[in-house]
């Protein structure tokens, strides 16, 4: 039949109908995940604008207030999302190459990592409830003023843990959406829909995820790091 | 579009590198250097969120210069908000100051 005049186009099933073919529709997916982050990026600047006034205000209850926050936890948590970031990489690599078993296995080793990040962030907010740290009625620094090497105000030390609870609260709503979509992304990956054809789902949430992690990557260290120098 | 794959020593290698840099942060921040303290947290956490955009998210090796437009002006953007607001805040007396 070679010599046909037609030729008949085998349709991949992923492919929709509005578009001429896959690499259409994937740069169009994908164009549109980086628009998408891009107002995510200005989302989350007006929580990192509002933090760097604030600490050029009260600088000195930022760096005391910072202390508090507990740097071991931080620091593996930081470690926990870049160890996620490199399983998701993997994940899309092991879905080009129509790899189902390395793929369905990396998907949920990126959801476990994702658990335990907010596992942890769970046991470090838990520690700023016990010690009355959390704005509001019950907001207490009474005891982190009297141990600081310099005078602090109450009210502006408050300010400090209401950004750090909006902005690692922000940050895990993402992670628990994030959560969500890799759990969508393991069945449909258990079901065999992903290979070399199609795996653009796997692509843009993989996308997802990496922001996600490069917004902790900065929240690490202008919430914990503030000044971490032994007091003099 | 280049259907790139990326050889897997090279996601593991920068795996490697960010976790470093992750420990020599947290590390360096117990040192005193002053104002320079934050200027190194920065620039250590801009070295790793750009190997990140550059490696896992692919942005070096798309072909799809679209891509690079929407990063430069979100960056853009940003940068916009938080320059002009300091311009502004950095001038004016925190509230509870006389």
């Amino acid at each position: 039949m070679s010599d046909s005049p037609v030729t008949i186009e085998t349709h991949n099933p992923a492919l929709q109908h509005h578009f001429a073919d896959m690499e259409q529709q994937r740069n169009a997916a994908s164009f549109g995940m980086w628009l998408f982050l891009a107002t995510e990026i200005m989302f989350f600047s007006g929580m990192f604008c509002a933090y760097l006034v604030y600490r050029y205000w009260y600088f000195n209850e930022f760096a005391v207030s910072s202390t508090t926050l507990n740097l071991p936890l931080g620091t593996v948590n930081t470690a926990v999302l870049i160890c996620s970031s490199l399983t998701v990489a993997l994940s899309v690599q092991a879905a080009q190459q129509g790899k189902r078993k390395l793929l369905v296995t990396l998907l949920v080793l990126t959801l476990l990592l994702g658990l335990v990040f907010l596992g942890i962030k769970g046991v470090e907010w838990k520690e700023k409830f016990d010690e009355h740290h959390v704005p509001g009625y019950s907001f207490d620094v009474s005891k982190m003023a009297k141990e600081s090497p310099i005078p602090i105000d109450g009210q502006r030390a408050q300010i400090f843990f209401s950004l750090y609870f909006a902005m690692t609260g922000m940050h895990a709503l993402h992670m628990i959406v994030g959560v969500g979509l890799f759990t969508w992304l393991t069945y449909r990956a258990w079901k065999g829909a992903f290979g070399p054809g199609y795996y653009t789902p796997v692509e843009n949430f993989g996308l997802y995820w990496h922001f996600v992690d490069i917004v902790w990557i900065y929240l690490f260290p202008l919430l914990y790091l503030i000044d971490r120098k032994p007091l003099h | 579009m280049s259907e790139h794959t990326v050889s897997s020593k090279l996601y593991y290698a920068i795996w490697i590198l960010l976790l470093v840099l992750t420990v020599v942060t947290a590390w360096i921040a117990t040192i005193d250097l002053g104002p320079l303290n934050t200027i190194v947290a920065l620039a250590i956490a801009t070295v790793k969120a750009t190997v990140v955009v550059l490696f896992f998210m692919h942005v070096k090796y798309t072909s799809e210069k679209m891509t690079k437009v929407v990063i430069a002006s979100a960056i853009f953007w940003m940068l916009l908000l938080l320059m002009l607001s300091l311009t502004d805040y950095t001038w004016r007396l925190a509230p509870g100051t006389n």
